[in-house]
């Protein structure tokens, strides 16, 4: 092999990074937690995933696997199919399409700005769920999974910003 | 991962590119509104699609909710090591209790055997069962379901009963070649016929994605008391009479919450009932089953 396909190789695993922590990420949220009332307001991960991808690599997380992550997760939880797809979307559209606005904004912008990003996903999830079960579910639920996802961001953004650092700096 | 060759080619693949990401996000948007639709149109495709999905990523699941497992397995260890005299204490109490009753029970036994065989009594089938590991919950707050390692290959079939040493958990809804899907008697869509252990009152038990179903459909003059023990009627010949549900904790006007034995948050084995009654109806069509509201 030439070192140029090995460089090459190299580069597209580190690019599918990104990817393949998000696809874990809803592997550990669907793991089932013996934690009392955790299930069902088990942060959404995926959220904040793509939320920061798609700020800070959008070029690593294609519209096409967020679609696929969507599907894998409500695979997993049994929601209906293609709801998170279209929640994961949203989020990712909302951002990419004000991108120009996250460049070179500091962690408590983004924080803020997550803060606005994670309710609207989360009556969006609430919208169509009711519409799909033709039913005004219960958002209770829903309000701690909102503060759980909201205080864990900034967690995720400084392991994800070390693993940028640290793997995806040619990539 | 742009070739930074030229910036002419840039400039000019630059607006085409954000045009294709345009199409692509609608695109997208749409199949995933459109798997939508079709699964609310109870689609075949969309339910195997996800069940399909779901055996992939089981091998990994099961892999990684092992050492959970264990761990929980280990702190409540530490957990009974701590309580061990109190517990000690409350076991001999219950052993001398249960002494009794093993007595009552032997001796009704007996009895019931001879008068059964007086009346020729028919008796429903003996269930057998599977028994498997729960490797996901619903990480959500809109649906109450849990993921299995058992499947197809082990046996299962969709519309089986679910139950732990507890009581009742749920019935299969999906089932793939290695996993299979489980509707807790919580979920919104869950219904389950059920009896009033002690006065044999039929109602039918619907979850709302609380913790605390609730009992309708009961006779309008029937009397329901908290404390009163729920258990599975057996109608509709998918659940075997008799399987403990939970116990009734409160009752208003419209009817009854019920707090179920099982305890949703430490569901780890599960065992799957094979008890359908055979050639009678085809499982979809038995009317009171648990399972989704069409």
């Amino acid at each position: 092999m030439t070192p140029s396909l090995l460089r090459r190789l190299d580069r597209s695993a580190r690019g599918a990074i990104p990817l393949v922590v998000t696809l874990l990420l809803v592997l550990l949220a669907a793991l089932p937690i013996p934690l009392p009332a955790f299930a069902p307001v088990t942060p959404a991960l995926t959220v904040i995933c793509v939320y920061y991808w798609s700020i800070h690599r959008p070029d690593l997380l294609p519209l096409v696997a967020t679609f696929l992550v969507g599907l894998v997760q409500d695979a997993l939880q049994g929601t209906p199919l293609g709801m998170s797809s279209v929640v994961l979307l949203g989020v990712q559209g909302v951002v990419v399409s004000q991108r120009r606005f996250f460049l070179g904004k500091t962690f408590l912008v983004e924080w803020w700005t997550f803060m606005l990003v994670a309710p609207g996903a989360a009556i969006l999830t609430w919208v169509l769920a009711s519409l799909y079960f033709t039913t005004p579910l219960s958002p209770r639920p829903l309000g701690v999974q909102l503060l759980l996802t909201i205080a864990l961001y900034p967690i995720a953004n400084w392991a994800f910003a070390r693993l940028r650092q640290s793997l995806l700096h040619g990539a | 991962m742009v070739t930074r060759d030229g910036s002419s080619v840039r400039r000019l693949a630059l607006p085409l590119k954000g045009w294709f990401q345009r199409f692509a996000f609608a695109l997208l948007l749409a199949a995933a509104f459109g798997l939508m639709v079709l699964g609310r149109a109870d689609n075949g495709f969309v339910a195997r699609l996800r069940i399909t999905i779901a055996d992939a990523v089981m091998p990994v699941l099961d892999a990684l909710s092992r050492p959970i497992a264990t761990t929980d397995a280990l702190v409540e260890r530490g957990r009974a090591l701590v309580a061990l005299y109190a517990e000690n204490e409350r076991l001999r109490d219950e052993n001398a209790r249960l002494h009794r009753w093993q007595a009552v029970a032997l001796e009704l036994e007996r009895q019931n055997v001879g008068l059964r065989d007086l009346l020729n009594v028919v008796d429903g089938p003996r269930p057998t069962f599977v028994t498997a590991r729960v490797i996901a919950d619903s990480g959500g707050a809109f649906v109450r379901t849990v993921m299995i390692n058992a499947g197809a290959r082990d046996g299962v079939r969709e519309g089986q009963a679910v139950v732990n040493g507890d009581g009742l958990v749920g019935r299969v809804v999906e089932v793939g070649k290695r996993s299979a899907r489980v509707l807790l008697l919580i979920d919104l869509n869950a219904r389950v016929p059920v009896l009033v252990q002690s006065t044999r009152v039929p109602a039918i038990l619907a979850g709302d994605n609380s913790e605390r179903p609730r009992l309708a459909l009961l006779p309008a003059d029937s009397q329901v008391a908290p404390g009163q023990r729920i258990v599975t009627s057996g109608q509709g010949g998918m659940l075997p009479p008799g399987l403990p549900v939970g116990i009734v904790v409160a009752v208003d006007e419209s009817g009854a919450t019920v707090r179920a034995f099982v305890d949703w948050y430490r569901l780890e084995y599960v065992r799957i009932l094979d008890y359908a009654l055979p050639g009678i109806l085809p499982t979809t069509r038995i009317a009171g089953r648990v399972g989704p509201l069409r």
